[in-house]
């Protein structure tokens, strides 16, 4: 399995994100952020971004969207990015109490009321 | 290969809306992707995100020509859990670069599970270290590689571990043992935080 991010010619990274390497700081996406696609890959589109928006057609993972295209994390946010900009994908970030990073005491229930349904 | 994957994908139910994280830290051999199959209910899948040896994301494309970059190739698996949350599990490398990384990539995760192979305790020292100092919960779990038994003492003498870290015996090739191995850590998670509430504020994320 080719994994461009090491083994290809930088050029293909370059040309997909327009030479940003990496998503901007303040990117809204975490690796667990479920992308949902809001409309149908049109024609026109840039081949990776209309592949996102096939794979979205319900919710995934912007770390399995990474997996699928091949491409690493940063570079995949990048290309979310210009959807989420163009109103092309949703995003559904994970929940978080405050700014504290602590989890939700539901939420932490809820994953092991899941787990032990496993 | 490229075009099975996604003929295979097994999507997300529509009303998914929480992603939650779970890292499994070990060193090289010692099962994490193992572990990640057993309970995941997709095939384990790889990716990879690329940083300077100075940890900072690359500014310029041309520094990845210049091979100043280094990339960190992980695996990950899922659990619906139910309608609403799933759960990634990450299968991480422990080395050293790969810390670089950490809250980059796992900012906001539950907590970790550090797989030791009883045979190579010291490669898990550093692992256990770089997790307490980011403050994220964890629990340490030996894969049975059917060596020489320790007695759970033994084990965390030679790990230098705090008594309130659970420590248990795991099969990472059993979902079931996988299975006990994810509750225990969400246990403690759920007793770390319901104490640090009381007693003192969560450790802030400290940074590289």
């Amino acid at each position: 399995m080719s994994r461009p991010g090491r083994d290809d010619s930088p050029d293909r990274l370059y040309t997909l994100t327009g030479g940003r390497a990496h998503a901007a700081p303040d990117s809204p996406f975490d690796l667990v952020t479920l992308v949902v696609a809001e409309c149908d890959p049109g024609p026109g589109l840039q081949s990776e971004h209309a592949t996102i928006l096939r794979l979205t057609q319900l919710p995934t993972a912007v770390v399995e969207l990474a997996a699928e295209l091949k491409l690493p994390v940063g570079i995949t946010k990048i290309l979310l990015s210009d959807l989420l900009a163009a109103g092309r994908v949703s995003a559904r970030h994970p929940r978080r109490t405050a700014a504290s990073g602590v989890p939700d005491p539901d939420v932490l229930e809820q994953v092991l009321v899941g787990l032990r349904n496993l | 290969m490229d075009s099975a994957t996604s003929e295979t994908r097994t999507p997300l139910g529509a009303s998914a809306d929480n992603g939650l994280k779970i890292v499994i830290v070990g060193g090289f051999g010692v099962g994490k992707t193992t572990l990640v199959r057993s309970v995941s209910e997709i095939r384990p899948l790889n990716t990879e995100e690329t940083m300077t040896r100075a940890g900072e994301a690359v500014d310029d494309i041309s520094e990845v020509r210049d091979k100043k970059a280094t990339t960190v190739a992980f695996d990950f698996g899922r659990i619906t859990l139910d309608a609403r949350n799933v759960l990634y599990l990450f299968g991480a490398p422990g080395q050293e670069r790969f810390w670089f990384l950490w809250d980059r990539l796992f900012s906001g995760t539950l907590g970790a599970v550090v797989l030791v192979d009883t045979r190579r305790i010291d490669d898990s020292w550093y692992a256990i270290d770089r997790l307490e100092h980011h403050g994220t919960p964890f629990i340490v779990a030996c894969n049975d590689f059917g060596g020489p038994t320790y007695a759970p003492r033994q084990i965390r003498e030679a790990l230098d571990l705090d008594p309130h870290v659970p420590l248990l015996d795991c099969d990472a090739r059993s979902r079931a043992s996988g299975k006990q191995v994810l509750i225990t850590l969400v246990e403690h998670v759920k007793k770390q935080y319901a104490g640090s509430a009381q007693v003192s504020p969560v450790p802030e994320e400290l940074t590289l």
